[in-house]
This record gives structure tokens, sequence and C-alpha cells, in this order.
């Protein structure tokens, strides 16, 4: 059993903060780090694997270190999100190699096994350029289990899998979690990460945003007020009857009306009326903010959000 | 050294017909040697022998090995990210320099060291060690630069342009007009060593060296070594990572 703790870690690049003083700690058990692409979860998986070292704070393993440590490496598999691994020689040697590396034993019998477990024994004598996304994402895997690893840091695991390989993933990954491994992996999409997730750390604009169990944080997720961009044949006129109305907590007019409603339902029930009643023409009704990116700027923005 | 990530970084290097590439270097030395072997007397091959296997094999060939090889044998795993795969192992990081400097220095050996070798004893046979004295110039040159290269290699992504700029335009473009650049010069020192086993005949051949060998041997072991020992070192805290 492994722990990891980021400590008030921060890592800027020059100008740039990728990562503002964030604190966690990564138990046994499958963990979801959840964030819109550019949050940071890459440079904290990163930090955590001991490729970067936090520019303040610290990062350790079971109360060491993971910067500059090599050993680590017996208790760390890591699966980077890119997708080049020797592309030139075949799963099996690349696999094997990865086995002598950490010099197992009995090298050929973990890579064998590892190649099992993801379902990757029948094209292991193809060359890796050879496979498609969703076998690089396998063999990849294999590489990073193949020394039974307490710890397993996964990077966007599912980008480029089709649903049976998720499934088969998820799957996977859930075992070991159950088994008393420190998985953790990184996401962008809320279902991936709740489905296997037991707890969910969710980045944003590189600050940890929220942390909780999957219910906690699908409750801060809908729970919040929805926006709605209207166009119509008087944006004016609209506005002040939704105001009247009560039915929008807040209302901005620009170019385009954007409403903010608490009630999603009442909301769009109660628009077409009222603009039936004040002989406004609705041209477009549109939910402005369901992209997650808006979801995660909204769970940073609420009081007391970020910590 | 580490067997496993040699045999990875020779697959890396020869993979993909970039094998064949690199072997057009050292064929087109020999098939001008064996041209100049049936068409000129001795006495004029003789002459050539010094401009064919310096000008040509140690001033040409084996920069450009060295460069193909040195960075090669990490540069591609950096700029792909796939040297994650070594980084996250507990291995030493100075192992993993010494070994690919290995692999580099030996494909530089076979493919120059040995055809500039072959084309002397093919140009005038055992006459006043030519071969034998630009064969060594010609390995110690081609360790030398693989080291040199591959610290490039992990310092930077632009290796191989900064690379390609030292050997031409620093070694031999500048180093042809300001006779002060050949002090500088890995291409002149090893020609130091190749003066060494010529002998006493070396100035009547026109075999030519800007430093006196007790400069040159020392410059040499400290680019070796030390190239060596800071790219480990660089390696030990190499970024990787996709994010930024």
């Amino acid at each position: 059993m492994s722990t990891i703790e980021v400590v008030a870690a921060s890592r800027w690049f020059g100008d740039v903060v990728a990562l503002n003083d964030v604190s966690m700690r990564i138990a046994p058990g499958v963990t979801g780090l959840l964030g819109p692409n550019g949050a940071g979860k890459s440079t904290l998986i990163a930090m955590m694997a001991g490729f970067l070292a936090p520019s303040s704070g610290s990062v350790v393993l079971d109360g060491a270190p993971v910067w500059r440590r090599e050993e680590v490496y017996r208790q760390i598999g890591v699966v980077p999100e890119t997708e080049a691994a020797y592309d030139v020689v075949t799963g099996w040697t690349f696999v094997l190699a990865m086995a002598r590396l950490q010099r197992l034993p009995d090298p050929a019998a973990a890579a064998r096994r590892a190649l099992e477990l993801v379902e990757m024994s029948d094209a292991a004598d193809r060359e890796i350029g050879t496979y498609s996304k969703g076998m690089k994402q396998r063999v990849k895997m294999a590489s990073a289990l193949v020394h039974d690893p307490a710890v397993l840091l996964l990077d966007e695991p599912f980008n480029g899998m089709d649903p049976r390989q998720r499934l088969h993933l998820m799957r996977l990954l859930t075992e070991m979690g159950e088994a008393g491994r420190t998985v953790l992996f990184s996401s962008h999409i809320l279902e991936e990460v709740e489905e296997i997730a037991g707890t969910i750390e969710v980045v944003v604009a590189g600050r940890h945003a929220a942390s909780g169990d999957f219910r906690q944080i699908r409750r801060l997720m809908t729970e919040r007020p929805h926006q709605f961009t209207v166009t119509s044949s008087d944006d004016r006129a609209l506005a002040a009857a939704v105001v009247a109305d009560g039915v929008a907590s807040a209302v901005e007019l620009g170019e385009v009306l954007h409403v903010q409603a608490a009630d999603h339902g009442r909301f769009v029930h109660v628009l077409p009326v009222l603009a039936r009643q004040h002989g406004i023409r609705l041209f477009e009704v549109a939910p402005a903010d369901e992209s997650l990116e808006s979801v995660f700027a909204y769970l940073v923005g609420r009081p007391g959000g970020a910590r | 050294m580490n067997p496993t990530i040699g045999m990875l970084t020779v697959r890396v290097l020869l993979g993909r017909r970039r094998a064949w590439l690199l072997a057009a270097l050292p064929a087109v030395l020999l098939v001008l040697t064996v041209i100049l072997r049936f068409t000129v007397d001795e006495s004029g091959r003789s002459d050539a022998a010094p401009h064919i296997l310096g000008v040509l094999g140690l001033a040409t060939v084996i920069p450009l090995l060295g460069l193909i090889a040195g960075t090669g044998a990490i540069g591609g795993e950096i700029d792909d990210g796939s040297i994650i795969y070594l980084l996250a192992k507990p291995v030493n990081r100075h192992s993993i320099v010494v070994t690919k400097l290995a692999v580099a220095a030996a494909l530089v050996s076979a493919l120059g060291a040995l055809p500039v070798l072959v084309a002397g004893w093919i140009l005038v046979g055992g006459q006043d060690n030519l071969a034998l004295g630009y064969a060594l110039g010609a390995l110690v040159a081609g360790i030398t630069y693989c080291a040199g290269f591959l610290l490039l290699a992990v310092v930077t992504r632009n290796a191989v342009v900064i690379g390609l700029i030292y050997a031409l335009v620093w070694e031999t473009a500048i180093g042809s007009i300001v006779p002060g650049a050949q002090t500088l010069s890995i291409q002149q020192w090893s020609m130091a060593l190749t003066r060494i086993v010529v002998g006493d005949s070396a100035d009547a051949l026109d075999v030519t060296a800007a430093v006196r060998p007790q400069v040159a041997l020392p410059l040499l072991l400290v680019v070796v070594v030390g190239s060596t020992a800071y790219a480990g070192h660089r390696l030990r805290s190499l970024r990787v990572t996709s994010a930024e």
C-alpha cells in the first residue's frame, strides 16, 4: 500500500503558472484526476511520476520525495500520454525490454503476464508502429504493469480507445484498485471518471478546485445556475420581462441577451410564454455553458471553491 | 552499460531504412577510392591519399556520421517523448548516456573508421602507415563527435542544426580561413594523432594538424568525458512532460 502526497506544490514555466499551490493525497484505490484540457493535469502527473520538479512545495511517495530518485520506479508504473513507444520493435520486444530494465528475476514471464493482462498476447509479435491507438495504449499499459507496481499513474489513458477497449481498461483499473494499488488516472470527461474512480480530484486552471466522491462532484456540477444566450426581436423588452417574472437570477444585455436561471426546467417553460405575452419573437435560445470547461470555471469561481 | 538500452538504441538508430542512408556515406568514399585505384598511378594516389582520407573521410564522412549517430542515439527519443520509458526505470542516468554513446561510437567506427582504413589500404597499401593513421584519427574523431553531439541532443532540440553548423561552418569553412579556429576543432585534434602514426613523413605527405598531440589528446579526453558526464547529469533533470 502506497500513498502519494502533494504538498503545496506549484510549478511555473517561465511566466506561465501551470500549477498553483496544489495539495492532495492519493491513497490506495482508484482516483480520477478531472479537469479541462490545459488545466495542469499532465504537469501534476509528471510531478508525481518524478519527471518534473515542483517549483515550490513537494511531492512525496510514502514519505520520501520522488524527484531525482530512480529507485521510486520500482514502485511506480507510468503510462504517459505520448503516443510514441519504440515503433520499430515488436510489442513483445518492448515489454520484455521494460521488464529487463526493472531487473526482474524472470523478465520473460513478467512480460508474458503483463501482455496477457491487457489482452495483447496475440498481437505481441507485430511492430508497435503497426498498432492502432488503442492497441498502443494497451502495450504502454503492459509496460507500466510489468513489474507489478504499487502505484500506477496514467495520463489520459482512455484517449483513442474504442468502447470495448475502454470497458476492458476500466475493469482492469478497478481490479487493481480493489487489490490495494494506488491508481491515478487523468481525464477531461466526467462520465469516464465517475464510472470507476472512488475519489475524484478536480483541477482547473492549475488550481485544485474540488475533491470528493463522484456524488459530491456531480452535485457541485449540477446544482449550479444555468446560463442561456437568447436572441430575439426585442432583447431589452424580453430582459425586462424575464427579470420581472423572477425566473432569472441574473440578466446581462449585450449584443445578445445572457440569462442566468437557477431553475433550468422552469426557465425553458416560462421563456416562450413571456415572449408571446409581450409580442416578442424568439430567434435563438441556447444553453451557453454546457461545455465541461464552463462547469469547471463555475467550480473555481464559486465562493470557497478553490483552495 | 546496459544491454537492453543498447539493443533498443540499435533498433532505433538502424530502423526503417536509416541503416542504408548511413551506409551511403562510406560507400561514396569507397567507390571513389576504387575508381582512383584503377585510373591513377601509384605516386598520384600517394599524393591524393591525404586529401581523400582527410577531406572526404575525416572532415566529411566522420562528422556527418557522428552527427547522425550521436544525436540519433537519444535525440529522437527525447523529441517524441519515448525516452520516458527509459527514465521511468530504476536505471542510473549516466549508464543510459554511456550505453547510447557506446552504440553510436560503434556505429561510427564500423561505418566510418573502418571504411577509412579500407580506403587507405586500397589507395596506398601500407605506405607510411597512412591508412592506419587516418583510421585512428577517424576512430578518435568519431567517438569525440558522438559524445559532443549526444550531449547537444540532450541539451537542445536543435542539436542537428547546431551540430551541422559546428562541423561544416566552424571546422571546415571558418577553419580554412581563420587558422585560429582550427585549435578548437575535433578534426584537427584527431589529425594530431594521425600525424603520430604517420611519423616522420607526415610533413612531406602534407598531413597537417593545427595542434600538437600533447594538447590534442587532453582536449579530446576532456570533450568525451566531460560531455558524457554532463549529458548524464542533464538527463537526471530532463523535463519530460507534454503539458507545456
